[in-house]
């Protein structure tokens, strides 16, 4: 066997200890877990969308069995109508019709700027009963400039074959009649086959601006 | 002393830089910090448990990589799809405050829901629960409310649970979960209270009312302080 010349030492000290340029991104390639170093974040982020006068925000890839859950947040979704509603659907493979049956409940909290007209209250035209409609986020949201909403959506076990979709909701709102919001909406997909893909969209009109992202938690 | 043979050469490049053949888990096993890298998200994995049959699930400090104690100022268990044998039965929750020998720590908590049934043989409600909330009691909180056992029925949710080695505050907790009810119902129950003891809560359990925890996974995270 023919001899194989190495230029090693110039990447070791005179105490034979490997200096950073004997190790880049490649060496360590093939490591998977450090299992003296404490876990990092359990939420990896795998997809954002920038929402720019959008008629709808699909997230097509990267739901699947990798995680046990997703989850989306929102970061101030700003609608082209004023008064709209900010909703989402699913769909299964490859489709597109994102029309997934779903038996939701939906209340809400609400305080006006103007003081004054605090109120707690079930929406029963914003819940589904075994409705294949896109589910209400956002409700009657404002077009100011500077209003929008926020929040989460948390979809648990998309890919299992064996339950049906459990999904927990949280949304913060400026309503158009300047109204500070927040919903709470919950409910599941009665479906056992797996979700794969999610659409966002205004019920009126397109989605202006706003930033969508999804983690998988590990 | 004998020669010692390595084929070091192969695992370097040409001009001496590590390739990945030469460094595996085991080569970095013994490395617990990593100085020059982000330290990921505030919210860390500690443990995954997967119920089979269980007649409870408990996470108690210091148990089977349990940690739960003052190294996370917060802590958040996860629940996806957790089902149980049994119809129509709740899934419950106790603190211990004697590393898991037993779960009697006293509570007082709130318990508030929203129902609504897929065929409306019921009309939807939100109301607070009377029946579900304790007051100083020792007993199991209710965190889920006729859960069915039906092939596809099952419970997912989370639950916060706020400084529970402090020995100066009671200990606080808030829980949100979502399930399919017994009667093809969805049920969205919102639970908070909080363990009226100054004493550490190193313990957590987690049961039916009645019969096992078929499947179902249960996660524990800790939380970050910075």
């Amino acid at each position: 066997m023919g001899a194989i010349t190495r230029g090693i030492a110039g990447n070791l000290t005179t105490g034979g200890v490997f200096i950073a340029s004997a190790i880049n991104n490649t060496s360590v390639g093939s490591v998977t877990s450090f299992a003296s170093v404490p876990s990092g974040g359990s939420l990896k982020l795998l997809q954002t969308q920038n929402a720019s006068s959008s008629a709808t925000i699909d997230f097509t890839s990267n739901i699947d069995a990798t995680y046990k859950s997703y989850m989306f947040r929102f970061y101030n979704i700003h609608l082209a109508t004023d008064g709209a509603e900010f909703e989402f659907q699913a769909d299964t493979g490859t489709n597109t019709n994102y029309n997934q049956t779903i038996t939701s409940t939906y209340f809400l909290a609400e305080h006006t700027e103007a003081s004054g007209g605090g109120a707690f209250s079930y929406q029963d035209s914003r819940d589904q009963a075994q409705g294949t409609a896109f589910q209400h986020l956002g409700v009657d949201l404002g077009t100011d400039a500077d209003q929008g909403c926020s929040g989460f959506m948390q979809i648990f076990e998309p890919a299992s074959t064996t339950f049906r979709k459990d999904f927990i909701c949280q949304l913060q709102q400026a309503h158009q009649n300047d109204l500070s919001l927040v919903g709470y909406i919950a409910g599941y997909f009665n479906t056992t086959t797996a979700i794969t893909r999610f659409r966002f969209k205004a019920s009126s009109g397109n989605v202006d601006s706003g930033t969508i992202k999804l983690y998988g938690v590990s | 002393m004998g020669a010692i043979t390595r084929t070091v050469a192969n695992n370097f490049t040409t001009g001496g830089v590590i390739l990945p053949a030469a460094i595996n888990n085991a080569s970095v096993a013994s490395i617990s910090a990593l100085s020059q890298v982000s330290s990921g998200g505030a919210e860390v994995l500690i443990k995954t448990v997967t119920a089979s049959s269980s007649a409870n699930v408990s996470f108690v400090d210091g148990t089977s990589g349990v940690v739960l104690d003052n190294t996370y100022p917060v802590y958040k268990f996860e629940f996806i799809n957790v089902h149980p044998a049994d119809d129509r039965i709740n899934f419950l929750m106790n603190m211990s405050a004697d590393g898991g020998s037993n779960y009697n720590v006293t509570k007082t908590t709130n318990c508030s829901l929203t129902y609504h049934a897929e065929t409306e043989f019921v009309s939807t409600q939100f109301e607070y629960r009377a029946d579900l909330d304790l007051a100083q009691s020792t007993g199991e909180q209710n965190i889920g409310s006729g859960l069915g056992n039906g092939n596809d029925e099952s419970l997912s949710g989370h639950m916060f649970l706020f400084n529970p080695s402090g020995t100066t505050h009671v200990k606080q907790f808030m829980v949100v979960t979502q399930m399919l009810e017994g009667q093809d119902m969805s049920f969205n129950s919102y639970v908070g209270g909080y363990a009226n003891t100054t004493s550490a809560i190193d313990g957590v359990r987690f049961k039916m009312s009645s019969g096992n925890v078929d499947a179902g996974i249960i996660k524990l995270y800790g939380i970050k302080a910075s």
